[in-house]
C-alpha cells in the first residue's frame, strides 16, 4: 500500500509542481466554456437573439408590397433594410446578408387577383446564402405569414381591395356562363365585403391596429421545461460540461503520452527494479490521473457556479458519480492510448484524432440533436455522450439521482474494457 | 551472492544476450566491459528483472528471482544508465519517493536519505529541486537513490556516462566505500581506465557472449606480451628489428617514427638485455619507458576489433 500511495502522492506533486501549467490547463477550458456559454443562451438573462440580416428588393412598390415588407420588417427575428436586386445579389454572395427577398413587379396586383382564387400566382424570388440553409426554413415562414397578413389586409380593407371588388362585381355580372343562383351568391358576399371595407374607410382601425385583413389565428406560448418552475435554462451548463470532457480527456491523453516517455527512461526502470506489482504502477497511474481530473471538473464547475450561476439542479450524488466514473474512463483512456502507442510522435497523432472524434461525437462541442438521426444512433457507442448525457441530466435538466445511473454504468463499463486493452497490450519490457 | 547462469534473451531476430554466466560475491565489484549494444545493459536488466530471460537463471543468495514482486529484489539496488530523476522534485522527494518503492517510511526513511546523501555529498543541497544541481550531482543522486534501502548487490550501469573528472573521481570514492561496506558491485562500462581502476574481476562481453572472465592480472595474461619497453632513438635510420628480436628475452619489434616498442614478458631480465645490446651495436637513445597493455589491447587481441572501434 506505502508504495501505491507513494505513486499516486508523486504523480499528484509533479501536477501541480508545475503552476502555469497546471493554470494553463484551467484556464483554457474555462474561456472556452465561457464562450461557449455564451453562444448558446447563456445564463438565461442575456438570451438577446442575433437578428438574421435579410434584404428586401420591393420593384413592384405598391401598398401591398408596402405592407408585406412593414409585416415582414416587425418581426422580432430579423434585421431587414431595403436594397436593390445587384446590391443584394453581391452582399449575399459575399455573406454579408442570410438571405434577399425580391418583391416583383405587379406583385400587388398578381397577389390580388390570385387571393380570391382568379390570374396566376406571382412569384416571391428568394436569394440565400447556402450556408444558412437551417435559417432559410425561418425566414420562408416569416415571410409567408408576413405575405398573407400584408395581401389580405390590403384585399379587405384597402384601395387595391376595393377596386379589385369593383373589377370582380362587374365580371360576375357580364359572365354569361355562370349560373344565377352562383352570381347571387358571390355578388352577396363580394357586396357585403365591399360595404363592409365602406365603413372601415369611415370608421378607421382603432385599438386594434392590425384590424382588417387575415391574422394568423393562434399564438404560441414558449415554455423552457428546465430543472425546475421559474428557473431558466443556463447554456453555460452544457458548455462548462463540454468543455470539462474536452480537456480532461486531452489531459487523460498526457497521462498515456507521459507514460510512454516514462517508459523509455531510467525512472521506468528504477520503478520496475522495485518489488511492485504491475497493477500497482498502472492503477496508481489511473487513480492519480482519475483524481487530477476529477479537481479539473471540480474547478470548472466551481467557476461556472460563482461567475454564471451554474447549480447542480439534479442529484449532487448523482454529478459526483458521473464526474468519478468519467474521470475513471479518462484514466483507463490515457493508459489504454500508452500500452497500444509505440512512438510518442505517432501516438501522438491518432490519440488526438480519436480524442477529438469523442469529443465531437459525444456532443461536448454542439448538441447531439443537431446530429443526423443515423449519426445520433451511433453515438451511444462513444462514451463521451455519455458523460455529456450524465453531466446534462444532474445539472440544467435536474433530474434525480436515478438518472445517472446508466451513465455512470456505461462510463464504468468503458473503463473497465479501456483499462483490459492497457494491461493486455502493455509492453512491459524494453526493446533492444 | 550474485550468480547468473546462462542467461540468454532475445528482441525479435537479434540476440542481445547469449549464455551469459557470472558470479560475484560480498566486497566484490566485478566490472561488464564491452562496446555499446553488447549485451551489458540487457545482462544487467535480467538480473534486476526488468526483462525475463529467454532461458537461464538469477540467483541470489541461492533463491531464484522470480516475478515483479519477488521479496528478492529488495537486496538489489538498481543505478540505471539514464538519469532516473524528477528534476521537478526536491533531491529530499526524490529519495522519499524511491524510498517509498521499497515501502521504508518514517524515521528509518529519514535516516536511510541522511545517510545516502551523506555519502554522496549531498547532505546540504536535500532540499533543492534537481533541475538545479549539475551533471555530476545528479549522477551522485541517482547512486543514492539505489542504496535508500539497503541492497547487498548494487548493479550499476555506465554511472559515470557524461560527467566531469572531478565527480567521476566523487563517484568512485562512494563505490569504494560502498565495497568496503561489504556490497557487491556489478559495473558495466566501455571505459578501460574505470575497469581497470575499480573491478576486481572483469568480464568482456562482446556479441551478447562472454569472451574473458578473469582479474585484470589474468586477463594481461592473455596477451602475447605483458611488457612493453619504448625506446626514442637517436637515428633509426639502417636499424634492423631483426636482429633485436632475436633476443631470447624479446617477443615482439616495432619501429615507428623514431620510438622503438619492444615487448618482454619479463622486464627485470628483458630491459637490461635490450638497453646492453643497443649499447654495443651503436645505438644511442634519449628516453627510455615501460607500458603496461591495457584492457582495450586486451579487447583488440580477443576480437581482433579496437573497443573504440567496435562502440
Amino acid at each position: 500500500m506505502i508504495p501505491f500511495l507513494a505513486m499516486i502522492r508523486k504523480d499528484l506533486r509533479l501536477f501541480f509542481s508545475d503552476k502555469r501549467a497546471v493554470m494553463m490547463g484551467l484556464l483554457v477550458p474555462i474561456v472556452c466554456g465561457s464562450f461557449f456559454g455564451y453562444l448558446f443562451g447563456g445564463g438565461g438573462g442575456n438570451t438577446e437573439p442575433s437578428k438574421m440580416q435579410v434584404l428586401v428588393v420591393d420593384e413592384d412598390n405598391s401598398a401591398i408590397s408596402h405592407a408585406v415588407v412593414a409585416q415582414f420588417s416587425a418581426d422580432p427575428h430579423l434585421d431587414v433594410k431595403p436594397s436593390t436586386q445587384i446590391e443584394a445579389r453581391e452582399l449575399v454572395r459575399k455573406g454579408k446578408v442570410t438571405a434577399a427577398v425580391v418583391i416583383p413587379k405587379d406583385f400587388g396586383q398578381d397577389a390580388g387577383r390570385a387571393f380570391f382564387g382568379g390570374g396566376t400566382k406571382p412569384e416571391l424570388k428568394m436569394l440565400f446564402d447556402p450556408s444558412h440553409g437551417m435559417e432559410m426554413g425561418m425566414i420562408q415562414g416569416i415571410l409567408t405569414g408576413a405575405v398573407m397578413q400584408g395581401v389580405s389586409k390590403e384585399m379587405f380593407a384597402g384601395q387595391t381591395g376595393r377596386d379589385q371588388m369593383k373589377e370582380s362585381l362587374a365580371a360576375i355580372d357580364q359572365a354569361s356562363d355562370m349560373p344565377p343562383a352562383d352570381k347571387k351568391a358571390l355578388r352577396d358576399m363580394l357586396s357585403g365585403v365591399e360595404k363592409w371595407n365602406e365603413r372601415q374607410e369611415h370608421e378607421p382601425a382603432t385599438a386594434k391596429g392590425d384590424a382588417g385583413g387575415l391574422r394568423i389565428p393562434f399564438e404560441t406560448r414558449t415554455e423552457a421545461i428546465t430543472s425546475g418552475e421559474g428557473i431558466q435554462y443556463n447554456g453555460y451548463a452544457h458548455a462548462f460540461g463540454g468543455m470539462g470532457v474536452q480537456f480532461i480527456l486531452f489531459m487523460g491523453l498526457d497521462v498515456g503520452i507521459r507514460l510512454l516517455l516514462l517508459r523509455q527512461s531510467g525512472l521506468w526502470q528504477r520503478l520496475r527494479a522495485a518489488p511492485m506489482s504491475r497493477t500497482v504502477l498502472l492503477g496508481s497511474r489511473a487513480v492519480s490521473a482519475a483524481l487530477i481530473s476529477g479537481f479539473i471538473l471540480f474547478v470548472l464547475f466551481g467557476f461556472a457556479r460563482v461567475v454564471f450561476g451554474v447549480h447542480v439542479q439534479g442529484s449532487l450524488p448523482g454529478f459526483v458519480a458521473v464526474g468519478a466514473a468519467f474521470s475513471l474512463m479518462t484514466a483507463a483512456f490515457g493508459l489504454m492510448v500508452a500500452a497500444l502507442g509505440k512512438t510518442v510522435e505517432g501516438t501522438r497523432g491518432y490519440s488526438i484524432m480519436a480524442t477529438l472524434i469523442m469529443v465531437m461525437l459525444g456532443g461536448a462541442w454542439a448538441p447531439t440533436f443537431i446530429f443526423p438521426q443515423w449519426l445520433q444512433k451511433i453515438t451511444v457507442v462513444v462514451p463521451t455522450r455519455w458523460a455529456m448525457d450524465g453531466i446534462d441530466a444532474m445539472t440544467w435538466r435536474g433530474l434525480d439521482f436515478s438518472a445517472a445511473l446508466l451513465p455512470v454504468g456505461i462510463l464504468l463499463l468503458f473503463s473497465l474494457l479501456f483499462g483490459i486493452v492497457a494491461v493486455m497490450r502493455f509492453r512491459w519490457e524494453a526493446e533492444a | 551472492m550474485l550468480e547468473a547462469k546462462a542467461l540468454k534473451k532475445s528482441f525479435g531476430k537479434i540476440t542481445a544476450v547469449d549464455g551469459v554466466s557470472l558470479r560475484a560475491g560480498a566486497a566484490e565489484t566485478i566490472g561488464l566491459l564491452g562496446p555499446n549494444g553488447a549485451g551489458k545493459t540487457t545482462t544487467i536488466s535480467m538480473i534486476a528483472g526488468l526483462v525475463h530471460p529467454d532461458s537461464g537463471e538469477i540467483l541470489i543468495d541461492g533463491s531464484p528471482l522470480r516475478g515483479d514482486t519477488d521479496p528478492v529484489k529488495r537486496k538489489i539496488g538498481l543505478v540505471p544508465q539514464d538519469m532516473a530523476l524528477f528534476d521537478e522534485l526536491t533531491a529530499l522527494e526524490n529519495l522519499t519517493f524511491f524510498g517509498a518503492l521499497y515501502s521504508i517510511r518514517g524515521a528509518v526513511l529519514k535516516k536511510a536519505i541522511a545517510d545516502a546523501l551523506t555519502l554522496v555529498g549531498l547532505a546540504d543541497r536535500a532540499k533543492d529541486k534537481v533541475r538545479t544541481f549539475s551533471g555530476g550531482m545528479k549522477r551522485r543522486l541517482n547512486l543514492a537513490a539505489a542504496l535508500l534501502h539497503d541492497p547487498q548487490i548494487l548493479l550499476l550501469d555506465e554511472p559515470t556516462v557524461g560527467v566531469d573528472p572531478q565527480s567521476r573521481n566523487a563517484i568512485f570514492d562512494n563505490l569504494e566505500t560502498l565495497k568496503k561496506r561489504g556490497k557487491t558491485l556489478v559495473y558495466t562500462t566501455h571505459y578501460m581506465e574505470e575497469a581497470e581502476r575499480l573491478c576486481d574481476r572483469i568480464i568482456i562481453i562482446d556479441h551478447g557472449k562472454v569472451i574473458a572472465d578473469d582479474t585484470l592480472h589474468g586477463l594481461h595474461k592473455l596477451l602475447p606480451v605483458t611488457n612493453v619497453l619504448a625506446i626514442e632513438l637517436d637515428n633509426a635510420n639502417g636499424f634492423d628489428p631483426a636482429r633485436l628480436r632475436a633476443l631470447p628475452h624479446v617477443e615482439s619489434v616495432e619501429v615507428r617514427e623514431g620510438l622503438l616498442r619492444v615487448g618482454v614478458h619479463d622486464l627485470s631480465t628483458g630491459a637490461p638485455a635490450i638497453l646492453q645490446w643497443l649499447a654495443e651495436h651503436g645505438q644511442s637513445y634519449q628516453h627510455v619507458t615501460s607500458e603496461r597493455p591495457d584492457l582495450e589491447t586486451v579487447f583488440l587481441t580477443l576480437t581482433g576489433r579496437s573497443l573504440r572501434d567496435a562502440r
